[in-house]
């Protein structure tokens, strides 16, 4: 770990004000700069912030404060009621002393555990631009089928965020050049030729909430997470769904991908091959192969495709059987 | 009382200092003025250390010193075979320039504080002439030199050829690595010559006897304090580099000095138990007899010693066949050096031996107990000696009654609950009984209380409770008032914890010590005025006995008496002691061949619309003569069976063949069993106990629960998935096909 300078913040202002990196957890940050990976000047500690509220927003909907921990956000009644793909995600992640530490902001935000990432040893786009990749051709059996590029096929490794793009959430931040909206569908960027460049955030802009809209009637949602062992792992595979059912059809139809992207992974395609139609294994299936059809395997996670689309089938079965929330 | 505790559920008597956090593990112990040491250690596995560039770090703050091959005197070898001692590396750190493996000591800092050591020692800065290292078995060179095991019985290739049944088949256990949660630490303090080390080993004379060779004194000038250890699992059976570096640091600083291994390094610098790659062949007769057993195993050691992971030792013993052949090769790779793990060589043995007994009673058609039934061995087919006590059969068949194995169908996929599939299996498991020497004293104290003392330790296993138990069987004095001292290589001599051999070897000098103790308690009774018992000059004195901590006339009840510490006090002595040495009782091993045996059944739950895998059930029947303590052998056994359970489905080691580091070097991505995988556990003794080998009939459990665990569940996983894993772990990529990483 390299010498930095601490400061800690009680006000949104004055964190962006600070110019630092945010700590919030710290369940990413401390643990990369202990491998040196990442190296802040400064670190602010957001923690006091007033961030750390669940509220109903009056038109519907729900806030999520930055500074919400994953173990409230998961066990919060409405979350569980209304949004439960969100809380069996956040569930299925990491271990609840992480989940008791880890923050709502600082999980969106979470690095990849590619290995070659984490050891400053090896070569990597991600750490050092044009420094080459060492998964490649390396040990890559967790690493990304989809959105990846000749620079980097890091995996992101959120369930949190897999869920929260299902269910079509909008992140607000507040930065030296104001506050903003961001859809989450369009804050992660794919790592192209700078696979350093994670998000749209810039420098110093710090997440405030997360919103999410007011799930339609009728609303069922669920998350399946396919790994090794039964806790405790990253995803191998993951799959969030959220449907509205009219009768035997999928009125309305959103998904994600997790464990199988270089960002959580919304599957328009498999949307499209599903709305409308009948909740049928042959439509479940269909579906799948339109979630992985652009999915291009390394050398040794080519089985992830075929689990990725058994965690979707399974996710869709499950949840177009269930009793809806009401 | 007396008599019950012996095999009754006792807590573990160090069980209050564990959870209250007052047991004191090797860094717990408080020095004065303790400087702490970080390694440098080696990125590359095949290299020439040019330069250690230490200015920088030199001058960082709290930076006492930067210690390397260039600034500092040789350490000598350990003795080894000569001394019968034995360190984990036959070298010690620094003795060349040559970097062997990915984690090797380049250098040490040492500084006032943990955190200003460890920055400093990511300044250092080191120079390499990078070779390419040689991480994977098919990039070794091919071995050299004759076979490191070779035996013969019979004709085995012969019988083998004109064999009706034949299986034919490769099995590779990967890299595992022990990783016990407290990780290795050594903290050394020098006052003048005279060394004491504060560590966490399975053996504090064997350390005492290597850090004096290693430093050059004579062994009575190092000390070697290890009341409690945090597992071992053999990792810690001897001494390895930050052992000696801690002295070295020490004796350069002249103020003690800290090294704790890293958890990234406990993957590498502290031992594992090497990939096997295990070709068996078997030959039977159309129903099932045995005619031939090939066994050859390939195995990669270190470049700096020669490490044998005995696999074949259990086939020459587990069936009774005339024609049997075994053969082990070492290869040499940039690896660190093996060490045994939990098990060694039988363990990873059996994977394959019991794995190719499974599939050749599917060849046959046979059901696979049946097939161990048909060979089983009722001498041992090797040393064609009796065995002291076996009953495997019973195991089997105890096993597949509680198990409910009569309704198997053995049909691959036939067997389904719900969305899934299971899958049974099962497995021998067999481990050898041994004892050794060890001396115990145990001292009788005035304020009623008992002291028992041996240079053995307690790693975990309990250890420290039988020595209680055995001290209140003959004496009567509760429990809590015996104090136990382990884990001091001052004490009495007493045995390594390793291959399950403490407790057969302690019993019979406990017994013996206690015995002594009393007897002198009992003269004193008699032999001393003020006591009820004194028979004056000339009298007759009268017969007396020791019952529930009270002296008393044999024919009298108890209570007639009075208690122990009268006699002591009467007699104005602190304590009586008395003191016993026990040894292997080798003229029993020439009559009986010697083993624990025992049965695995288990099974796995396999969805295979979502590729997922679940143990869903485990019985392990266990033959290992009486049972001392219920509760602490059964959390060994229990506990075995969770690493069982790891080795089938989740551990492997993993080399980057680009520089030798173990890609998944930490806890998110070695992957070890969690509750969450382990499903209720159940494990049964068949008590018999085996009084050849000790008088209490008890052998050690440590490793005996693991045996056959990995097996079983291999044919688990077939019954419910049809693939045979054949290279361990299960990956789901074996069902969804794909390559998986490269480890051979
Ligand atoms: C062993 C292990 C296993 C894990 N397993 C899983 C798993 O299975 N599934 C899973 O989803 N996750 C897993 N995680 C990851 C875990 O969920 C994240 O580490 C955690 O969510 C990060 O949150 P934090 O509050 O600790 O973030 P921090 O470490 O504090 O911050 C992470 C990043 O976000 C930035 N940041 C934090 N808050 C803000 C803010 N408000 N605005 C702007 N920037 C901010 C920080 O500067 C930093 O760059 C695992 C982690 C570990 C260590």
């Amino acid at each position: 770990m390299q010498e930095f300078r601490y400061r800690q913040v009680r006000t949104v202002e004055s964190a962006v004000r600070a110019n630092g990196t945010y700590l919030a957890g710290g369940t990413t940050l401390v643990d990369l700069m202990k491998l040196n990976v990442l190296q802040p000047a400064t670190v602010v500690d957001v923690n006091p912030l007033p961030l750390a509220q669940v509220e109903a927003l009056p038109g519907g909907g729900l806030q999520i404060g930055a500074m919400v921990r994953n173990s409230d956000l998961a066990n919060h009644p409405t979350v569980k009621q209304e949004y439960p793909v969100l809380s069996e995600a956040l569930l299925s992640g990491a271990s609840p002393q992480l989940r008791n530490m880890a923050t709502t902001g600082g999980n969106l935000l979470q690095k990849t555990r590619c290995s070659y990432y984490r050891d400053t040893n090896y070569a990597c786009n991600k750490r050092e631009q044009g420094s080459g990749c060492s998964a490649m051709d390396g040990y890559n059996r967790m690493h990304a089928v989809l959105g990846g590029s000749a620079d980097c096929v890091a995996t992101h490794p959120s369930d949190m965020a897999v869920a929260m793009m299902a269910l079509e959430a909008t992140v607000h931040t507040e930065g030296p050049n104001g506050v903003r909206a961001i859809a989450l569908r369009d804050f992660y960027v794919l790592p192209g030729t700078s696979p350093s460049i994670e998000t749209v955030l810039q420098p110093g802009e710090l997440i405030t909430h997360v919103t999410l809209p007011a799930p339609p009637h009728g609303t069922r949602s669920h998350y399946l997470k396919l790994r090794d062992r039964a806790q405790y792992e990253f995803a191998l595979a993951s799959a969030a769904v959220v449907v509205q059912m009219h009768g035997k059809h999928l009125a309305r139809v959103r998904i994600a991908l997790g464990g199988v992207g270089t960002r959580p992974w919304r599957s328009p395609e498999a949307e499209r091959a599903l709305e409308g139609r009948e909740a049928t294994a042959g439509n479940f299936q269909k579906a799948a192969a339109a979630a992985m059809a652009g999915a291009k395997p390394l050398k040794y996670n080519a089985f992830k495709i075929e689990l990725a689309k058994m965690a979707l089938v399974r996710a869709l079965e499950t949840v177009t059987q269930m009793e809806h929330a009401g | 009382m007396s008599t019950s505790i012996i095999g009754a559920a006792v807590n573990r008597v160090d069980g209050p200092l564990k959870v209250s956090g007052q047991a004191q593990y090797a860094v717990d112990h408080k020095l004065e003025n303790l400087a702490y040491g970080v390694g440098v250690f080696s990125t590359m596995g095949n290299a020439r250390v040019v330069r250690v560039e230490a200015s920088d770090a030199q001058g960082m703050p709290g930076v006492l010193a930067v210690l390397h091959r260039g600034n500092t005197p040789p350490l000598y070898r350990p003795a080894e075979r000569l001394e019968h001692s034995r360190a984990g590396e036959i070298r010690p750190p620094f003795e060349d320039d040559q970097v062997y493996y990915y984690g090797q000591y380049v250098a040490l800092v040492i500084a006032n504080t943990l955190e200003q050591a460890q920055a400093a020692a990511d300044k250092v800065r080191v120079q390499y002439d990078v070779r390419k290292p040689a991480v994977l078995l098919s990039e070794a060179p091919a071995p050299q030199g004759p076979p490191r095991v070779h035996s013969t019985r019979g004709d085995a290739a012969g019988a083998f050829e004109s064999a009706a049944v034949k299986l034919d088949e490769t099995y590779t256990v990967p890299v595992e690595v022990h990783n016990p949660m407290e990780m290795h630490a050594t903290m050394a303090h020098w006052e003048g010559e005279n060394l004491t080390l504060y560590v966490t080993t399975q053996g504090v004379l064997n350390y005492q006897k290597v850090l004096a060779e290693v430093m050059g004194i004579p062994v009575e000038n190092v000390r070697v304090i290890s009341p409690f250890c945090g597992s071992g699992f053999g990792g810690k059976l001897f001494p390895w580099p930050e052992s000696m570096l801690a002295a070295l640091g020490a004796q350069h600083l002249k103020r003690p000095v800290r090294v704790q291994v890293p958890r990234s390094m406990m993957f590498t610098t502290v031992g594992h138990r090497p990939l096997t790659q295990q070709r068996v062949r078997l030959g039977a007769t159309a129903d099932g007899q045995l005619v031939s057993m090939q066994h050859d195993v390939v195995q990669p050691t270190s470049m700096v010693d020669e490490y044998v992971e005995y696999c074949t030792g259990v086939t020459k013993t587990l069936y009774a066949c005339e024609n049997v052949e075994v053969r082990q090769d070492l290869v040499r790779l940039n690896v660190g050096t093996p060490t045994p793990m939990r098990g060694p060589g039988a363990v990873p043995g059996l994977v394959a031996l019991e794995s190719a007994m499974n599939e050749l009673a599917e060849k046959l058609g046979m059901d696979p107990i049946a097939l161990r039934l048909k060979n089983y061995a009722e001498t041992d087919p090797g040393s064609k000696l009796p065995y002291s006590s076996k009953h495997l059969r019973e195991c089997y068949q105890k096993g597949a009654e509680q198990f409910g194995w009569a309704k198997r169908n053995p049909k691959v996929g036939s067997m389904r609950r719900g969305n899934e599939i299971l899958g049974w299996g099962m497995a021998s498991a067999i481990w050898d009984a041994g004892r050794g020497g060890a001396t115990v004293r145990v001292r009788l104290n005035s304020d009623g209380t008992a002291r028992a003392s041996c240079a053995t330790q307690d790693i975990g296993t309990g250890t420290y409770t039988i020595f209680a138990q055995v001290v209140t069987e003959k004496t009567g004095i509760v429990l809590d008032k015996v104090q136990v001292v382990l884990g001091d290589s001052t004490l009495p001599p007493g045995p390594t914890s390793g291959g399950s051999t403490v407790t057969a070897t302690v019993l019979p000098a406990i017994a013996k010590a206690t015995d002594q103790a009393v007897q002198r308690v009992l003269q004193a009774a008699v032999m001393t005025p003020g006591s009820p018992f004194f028979a004056p000059h000339g009298t007759q004195a009268p017969k007396v006995a020791m019952t529930n901590g009270w002296v008393h006339e044999v024919d009298k009840p108890y209570s007639s008496g009075v208690p122990f510490e009268e006699i002591l006090i009467a007699r104005r002595l602190a304590a009586l002691d008395g003191e016993a040495t026990t040894g292997p009782d080798l003229a029993n091993r020439e009559r009986y061949a010697f083993n624990s045996f025992g049965a695995q059944f288990m099974e796995v739950a396999w969805d295979p619309g979502i590729a997922r895998l679940r143990v869903s059930r485990a019985l392990t029947v266990i033959d290992a003569g009486k049972i001392i303590n219920r509760k602490a052998g059964t959390n060994q056994v229990l506990g075995a069976v969770v690493m069982g359970i790891g080795m089938a489905m989740f551990e492997e080691a993993i080399y980057d063949p680009r520089t030798g580091k173990p890609i998944n070097n930490n806890f998110a991505d070695y992957l070890v069993a969690t509750n969450a995988d382990v499903p209720e556990l159940e494990c049964i003794f068949v008590e018999y106990p085996d009084y050849h080998l000790n008088e209490y009939g008890a052998r050690g459990i440590g490793e005996i629960g693991l045996a056959g665990v990995a097996p079983a569940l291999a044919m688990a996983i077939y019954h419910a998935t049809g693939v045979r894993v054949r290279t361990l772990p299960f990956r789901v990529e074996d069902v969804l096909g794909g390559e998986r990483a490269t480890i051979v």
